[in-house]
Order: C-alpha cells, then sequence, then structure tokens
C-alpha cells in the first residue's frame, strides 16, 4: 500500500485515474477501516494540501467552497455564517472539534451518507459539486450526486474539488436542525435543514431537506403552494406533515422508524421556524441547535 | 500495487517520513496504513499518548498537528510527513509541568489518568486559540475527549483555572 502527499489538483487526478484513492482527513476512511467496513485501498492520494482545494471564495452571486474545506471553517467563517448559515450550523454539530479540524466538506459529501450533516443544507441552498478529472470538468447537483447509502455517481477518477452555492438574495435565511441524544461524537437520528426567503412578511420561496430518513438525503417535494403564507404555526404544521409523509426511514440502533417519523416532522418544523427567523433579521448564533436546548441538558 | 511506479517507495509496504514531534524531527520507516498513535509509540517510544477506544471516539490519543486537535488512532502516520505534532511530553517545560497539567493535578482532575494525556491536549490548544474560554466554550473544546473517572467537572476547574492563571500573569 502507498500513500502520495499530493500538491496540486492535475497530480491527484492523474493518481486517480491510476487508482488511486483520495483522503483528506481520514475520519470516514481511516475510522471506517479500522471498525473493519471496508480495508483501506492499495493506493492512496492525500489531497489536504492542495492549496486550491482549501479556497473558500465568492462573487455577488456565487459561493465556491472548496473541496478540501474543513467543517472547523465553515462554522466560523463570516461569509458562511451570513450567507450560507445552515451549512455553519450542520458543520458546527459534527463529531468533535479533533474531527471537524480535519474532516472536510468535500470528504462529507463524496462519502454519501445519509445521515451527513452538510448534505440538506447544500440541498435546500441549490449546490452543486464539481467534479474534475483528465477528461475535464462538470457539475452535478447534490439530488444526482447521492445514488444511495455510502454510493455517489461520480467516477473514481473524478475528484470533487468544489461545492457551489448560488449566492441567495435580500431576506433569505436558512437553518439546520439535528436531533441528537448527546452534544458531541454524535450522527443524526433525523435532521432537516430549511432555506426560505421573506418579502414583506411573505413567503417567497422554500426549500427542505431532510437527513437521516431515507437511502439518500432528499428534498421535500411540492412546497409551492406554501409560497406566499405567511412563516406561522399553519406553514410549521404544513412542513412538518409533508415531512412524515415523504420520509422512509428505517430502524436501526439510533431509533426506530416510526420515532424518525415522528420527529422528522418537529425537526423540519424548527427549521423552517428558525431559517424564517433568519430571514427576517434575527440574530440567531451557529448552531441554532443550542438556542432550540437540543441535546442533553447540561 | 506496481513497485516500480514512480509513486512508490522502495519498499512496498514501508513509506520512509519525517516526523517532527515536540520540535525535534525524526525519520522513521512507517508501513502507509500505520496510524500516528501507534507510530508515537512503537517507534518513537513517546508513550504519553493513549490507545482508548481506536475509534475516533474517546480522545485519549489527542495531539495536535500544526497546532490543531486531532485523533491520532485515526489519523495515518504517512500523512503527517513533514508536519508538526505535540504530544502531551512537549508541555512541560523540562521538570517544570505546564500550569494546566499542573493544575489539573491540584484540581482533582486524574483519577485513573487514562484521558489525561488527551485532555491536556485539547485544553492546550483551546487556550492558544482562547485564552478567556467560558465554561460553555470549555465544555465544547474537550467535547471530544470522554472521561469515566471524574464526572468532568475537576477538569473544567482545572482548565478555567489555567485560563485565568494565564491571563493574570
Amino acid at each position: 500500500m502507498t500513500l502520495t502527499i499530493a500538491t496540486s489538483v492535475d497530480q491527484a487526478i492523474a493518481l486517480l485515474a491510476s487508482g488511486a484513492r483520495p483522503i483528506a482527513g481520514g475520519t470516514d476512511l481511516v475510522v471506517g477501516a479500522r471498525q473493519g467496513k471496508a480495508p483501506l485501498p492499495d493506493q492512496l492520494v492525500a489531497i489536504d494540501r492542495i492549496a486550491e482545494l482549501a479556497e473558500l471564495t465568492s462573487t455577488d452571486s456565487e459561493t465556491r467552497i472548496g473541496a478540501g474545506v474543513t467543517h472547523a471553517r465553515l462554522m466560523t467563517d463570516g461569509l458562511i455564517i451570513e450567507r450560507h448559515t445552515a451549512i455553519a450550523d450542520a458543520a458546527a454539530l459534527v463529531g468533535s472539534p479533533a474531527t471537524r479540524n480535519v474532516g472536510t466538506l468535500g470528504g462529507n459529501v463524496m462519502n454519501g451518507s445519509p445521515a451527513m450533516d452538510t448534505g440538506a443544507p447544500l440541498i435546500v441552498m441549490g449546490a452543486e459539486a464539481e467534479l474534475r478529472s483528465a477528461d475535464g470538468t462538470r457539475r452535478v447537483t447534490m439530488g444526482d450526486l447521492w445514488t444511495g447509502p455510502g454510493q455517489i455517481s461520480a467516477r473514481d477518477d473524478e475528484l470533487c474539488t468544489s461545492l457551489v452555492i448560488p449566492a441567495g438574495g435580500p431576506g433569505s435565511g436558512s437553518a439546520y436542525v439535528r436531533l441528537e441524544y448527546r452534544r458531541a461524537m454524535e450522527i443524526a437520528v433525523v435532521g432537516a435543514a430549511a432555506a426560505v426567503t421573506l418579502s414583506d412578511g411573505v413567503l417567497t420561496s422554500i426549500r427542505v431537506a431532510l437527513t437521516a430518513v431515507a437511502p439518500v438525503i432528499i428534498e421535500i417535494g411540492d412546497l409551492d403552494n406554501l409560497i406566499g403564507g405567511a412563516p406561522d404555526r399553519a406553514l410549521h404544521g404544513a412542513v412538518a406533515a409533508a415531512a412524515r409523509d415523504q420520509a422512509t426511514p428505517i430502524s436501526d440502533l439510533r431509533a426506530t422508524d416510526e420515532y424518525r417519523r415522528h420527529t422528522i416532522g418537529v425537526m423540519a418544523a424548527r427549521a423552517v421556524d428558525a431559517a424564517a427567523r433568519r430571514a427576517a433579521g434575527e440574530q440567531i448564533p451557529v448552531p441554532v441547535n443550542r438556542s432550540l436546548g437540543i441535546g442533553a441538558a447540561q | 500495487m506496481n513497485p516500480s511506479s514512480p509513486m512508490s517507495p522502495s519498499s512496498p509496504m514501508s513509506q520512509q517520513i519525517n516526523l517532527t514531534v515536540n520540535g525535534m524531527t525524526w525519520p522513521v520507516a512507517v508501513e502507509t496504513s500505520r496510524n500516528l498513535c501507534s507510530v508515537l509509540r512503537t517507534e518513537i517510544g513517546l508513550t504519553g499518548t493513549k490507545e482508548g477506544c481506536d475509534d475516533c471516539e474517546c480522545g485519549a490519543c489527542m495531539v495536535l498537528l500544526d497546532g490543531q486537535p486531532i485523533n491520532s488512532c485515526s489519523y495515518l502516520a504517512a500523512q503527517a510527513d513533514g508536519r508538526e505534532i505535540t504530544t502531551v511530553e512537549g508541555l512541560a517545560d523540562g521538570d517544570e509541568l505546564h500550569p494546566l497539567q499542573r493544575n489539573i493535578l491540584s484540581a482533582g482532575g486524574v483519577q485513573c489518568g487514562f484521558c489525561t494525556p488527551g485532555m491536556l491536549m485539547s485544553a492546550y490548544a483551546l487556550l492558544d486559540r482562547n485564552p478567556e474560554p467560558s465554561i460553555e466554550e470549555i465544555r465544547i473544546g474537550l467535547s471530544g475527549n470522554l472521561c469515566r473517572c471524574t464526572g468532568y467537572a475537576r477538569i473544567l476547574t482545572a482548565v478555567h483555572e489555567t485560563a485565568v492563571e494565564l491571563n493574570g500573569a
């Protein structure tokens, strides 16, 4: 087995083409190998020292987050907190400080877990993953990228280089809320992200996505009939009902399917509420989970 | 594996790397699958870093990589080639304990001691980044470190006392 420390994207994708697999923080790959889920690949290329992948840039219309940007940076970056608050909410809940220091957004996305925290925020913000290979560059939506638990549509010779996210306009707000039994080293029991836009107190857009209630992270469909309404309890109830209706949860050691189906409604409603309050200008600190008092009591 | 490939090291099973640990550079030959915790303990002989869960959950293996805490049980040593590692052995100044070490002892924050090196490294990194943390910020800073003896209260006290001591100096 070999590990090569790449210093450029071109070097990394050449190694991927010859059969190497990428490693950034190793918080999924190495832990999984040590738990016996899958052996370490025979050839590894470390991508955590490629400067291009650590870039976080923005224009008026979009934000580009390098695949190597860590959760620790996402949860504290001023632009992400201002523009893409749900991503900061999610990044702040990942693992522990040690996990967040080396775990990356690109690693989260390409690992394809239906329980990943950053996934639902990326969906509701309309993010696309940029994939690069020797054949060129293409962009895929999150919905097209994730095909099953731990399964993605990207080819083995493609490297995720960045996530590209539309900026969102005035009056927009977002939030990610997670049901957790403890406040650290936790995996979502269920989770929900919402992104809304308000104009004069009326909803002009709404997207909601759900974590850990389906084989992949899913977006709730058919919410457009809610546009034009107020961000009130009726809205929360409608979103909760739609979330429960469209979730297809399983039972496992963290929760039963029945408990997940109930709580996903609660989390989706809370996410919409927090997103709307942020859209209206209220400052709710990251992660919103703490102000909602979710997780074990102190 | 193709040993003639330019990316392969001289031995098909190991790679030659340099680890800078507590300011001293160690050239070591490691199998690529070896974790940093194991290399620190058995190749370099620094056994202060503990292997607890071996699953990235408990934080007993916490070391600093370029100043940031990481779980060394789940970090490949080969990936740390050329980087700066700080272990618990790097905290004391000769025979003089670091204030965190002194305070965790005097506060009664050590019972079996197995979590202590990891706790110290997380606390050290926290105070380095945030010299005046609130109790909540200390909790978050230590949230990747499990202790099954103390109930945490005395560890929090020790970190808080250290922050006050260092800021008052």
